[in-house]
């Protein structure tokens, strides 16, 4: 009976030690959280100036820009999957790798080869335990994700897309991450971002407000094709900065289940290291009051 | 007078907004000087210093950058650049 009261004391001793641990992962992603989502507003207006000049340029250039119409030479579709460098945020990368596991069975349902590019440790290990190949990927900085990261990532992309069919050119350039709806809301989605497809964002031209006509130094696709990669780079950043907040919030959704989780426990181990205590105390004395007995009976 | 409505921004965030007088920036094929009432344009930057003068013969902010666009709109300026570095103004 001693040894059950032990065993009690030790669960609820490892038990506070996690507990500590998880509350302690929690009050990180809480403080990091305000600023990541600073950052997914800061960046706003920067996509919100691109995207109303690209839809200005695109509806004057003349000629079709290689970024707006689908290749035909290629079959390979790559897939970007944006996931976490951590665990400890509950279900945020199984999501996303499940919505791009949907994305990909798609694709090769479609008859097309899929190329995957990865950002996060989570993701990268899901992929080379199953042996899949991934042709790049970035780590290590999921959580507060650089305007160079972002840069490297679309380079890479561009490159790819702008590559001949024979030398590992892809046709589509798929992007899963996960949108950040609010503190309790994330959604994994799935964006096409190549071949651009209609660009959103613009002032209809109705009766109120007409689109400028603007003048373009030095020509309508000149400035096309100097605005597209921006464009594209600004929505990869967008996506990683709305991955990184949604990380955060969610591992800290997850720490605060966790610290809950832990504290029931505890008490639920208390309870039982009590009752264990009673009931040897209940058994001492009882073998205390039984023994006095057989001496008083015995003389 | 008109002034203009002056944002400039960055991938990280907005580096600069508000109003005023004038706005040079290193456009494509040569410095591009802004007053209010400019028609619409939309030019690409180089690599060089954007200058903003929030009033009629006062000193000018300047930022210098490493490329982007810009667009003119109903004295609506908007500058997206790549790295805006804040430097002392020359005149």
């Amino acid at each position: 009976m001693a040894g059950s009261q032990r065993v009690y004391r030790q669960r609820i001793r490892s038990t506070q030690s996690l507990k500590k641990m998880f509350r302690a992962q929690e009050l990180i992603a809480a403080s990091r959280i305000g600023r990541a989502r600073d950052r997914v507003s800061m960046a706003t207006p920067y996509s919100r100036a691109i995207t109303r000049a690209v839809s200005a340029v695109a509806t004057h250039s003349t000629q079709s820009h290689p970024f707006l119409v689908e290749r035909t030479d290629t079959n390979r579709a790559a897939v970007l999957v944006v996931a976490s460098d951590r665990g400890m945020a509950g279900a945020y990368s199984a999501s996303v790798i499940r919505e791009a596991e949907r994305l990909i069975n798609r694709l090769t349902d479609e008859g097309k080869e899929v190329a995957l590019y990865v950002t996060g440790r989570r993701a990268l290990s899901f992929y080379t335990f199953r042996q899949r190949e991934v042709v790049s990927s970035w780590t290590g900085s999921s959580d507060a994700p650089t305007v160079e990261i972002a840069d490297d990532i679309a380079g890479t992309l561009l490159g790819a897309f702008r590559a001949p069919a024979d030398e590992g050119g892809v046709a589509e350039v798929h992007i899963v991450y996960t949108q950040f709806v609010n503190m309790v809301t994330q959604r994994p989605r799935v964006l096409r971002l190549l071949p651009l497809e209609v660009v959103e964002g613009v002032v209809e031209p109705g009766e109120a407000e007409a689109l400028p006509l603007y003048e373009f130094e030095p020509s309508p696709d000149v400035v096309l094709d100097a605005l597209l990669p921006r464009y594209v780079r600004s929505r990869i950043y967008a996506s990683l900065l709305q991955a990184a907040a949604s990380e955060l919030a969610a591992r800290q959704r997850a720490m605060k289940t966790a610290t809950d989780n832990a504290e029931d426990l505890i008490r639920m181990y208390t309870r039982l290291a009590n009752q264990a205590r009673q009931a040897e105390i209940t058994q001492e004395i009882s073998e205390i009051v039984s023994g006095a007995d057989a001496l008083a009976s015995a003389s | 007078m008109a002034q203009l409505e002056v944002d400039l921004v960055d991938a990280e965030g907005k580096v600069w907004s508000g109003q005023a007088h004038q706005v040079t920036a290193p456009a494509a094929d040569g410095e591009i000087g802004i007053l209010p009432g400019h028609t619409p344009v939309l030019s690409l930057l180089r690599a060089g210093e954007v200058r903003v003068r929030e009033e009629r013969g006062g000193a000018a902010l300047a930022w210098h950058v490493d490329g982007g666009f810009l667009s003119v709109d109903s004295d609506q300026v908007t500058l997206v650049v790549d790295n805006a570095e804040p430097t002392t103004a020359g005149n």
